[in-house]
């Protein structure tokens, strides 16, 4: 009975706290250094802002890339903007993936990963939509085709708010 | 209780509780695990090969290397 207890309080303070953002939530705050200054989700308030999370490791990344940018070209003029944050914990390793793989939208750098941990990032790639209001209107995790058309959906139904 | 299981059962969840200090490595965290080298086999595209053949008889996939990231987007 004893030892069933200890690994029980073993396995409990093993657990990582399973926290979630759902939509509905307020967005969580994102301050990071960037290719062009300071990328902040705050001063972007009143756009739609796709926050992605991405590393030079993580395959999908790479492919969900050229979509990021499709998106960006398409909706940009509609005010939506594409903040993609790299969590390498080395810059060169980012910034060959870049040089690979060209970015037209807004990137952020946290090697640290402190806006992830924020963000209850569950695998890589993440993305949070957050509309206008500063509210979490989507979160997905992956980058799959199929999963394609709903995630424009997403942007365009958010689009929708902005005044 | 003898003092030998007490001694045995001390050490042991000292030793246990020292694992809570490892959290497990977040999702944005698994670049070194990504690398090629942390897999087991040498050659990628015999490693592939083998993988094909497990998974198709273990009926089950994912478990070898993070190049997906964990994030079952593979």
């Amino acid at each position: 009975m004893k030892l069933r207890s200890l690994l029980l309080a073993t396995l409990v303070a093993i657990a990582a706290p399973a926290l979630a953002l759902d939509a509905g939530q307020p967005s969580p705050a994102l301050d990071v250094p960037g290719t062009q200054g300071q990328v902040n989700l705050a001063a972007l308030k009143g756009k739609v802002v796709y926050v992605d999370f991405w590393a030079s490791w993580c395959a999908p990344c790479k492919q969900s890339f050229p979509w990021m940018n499709e998106m960006q070209a398409k909706y940009g003029a509609r005010g939506f903007q594409v903040v993609a944050v790299n969590v390498d914990a080395k810059r060169e390793d980012a910034d060959k993936f870049l040089a690979e793989v060209p970015a037209s939208f807004t990137i952020g750098f946290d090697p640290k990963g402190d806006s992830p941990k924020r963000f209850q990032i569950k695998g890589m790639p993440s993305s949070v939509l957050v509309g206008p209001d500063g509210h979490v209107v989507k979160v997905h995790a992956g980058f799959r085709p199929d999963e394609r058309k709903a995630q424009e959906d997403a942007i365009v139904a958010a689009l929708a708010l902005v005044k | 209780m003898k003092p030998l299981t007490l001694i045995t059962g001390l050490a042991l969840s000292a030793t246990l509780s020292g694992c809570s200090t490892f959290a497990l490595p977040q999702p944005w965290e698994k670049g070194n695990l990504a690398r090629p080298e942390m897999t087991f086999g040498g050659d990628a595209l015999e490693q592939r090969y083998q993988q094909h053949i497990y998974t198709s008889k273990e009926a089950a996939s994912g478990g070898s290397g993070i190049g997906g990231g964990g994030c079952g987007c593979n």
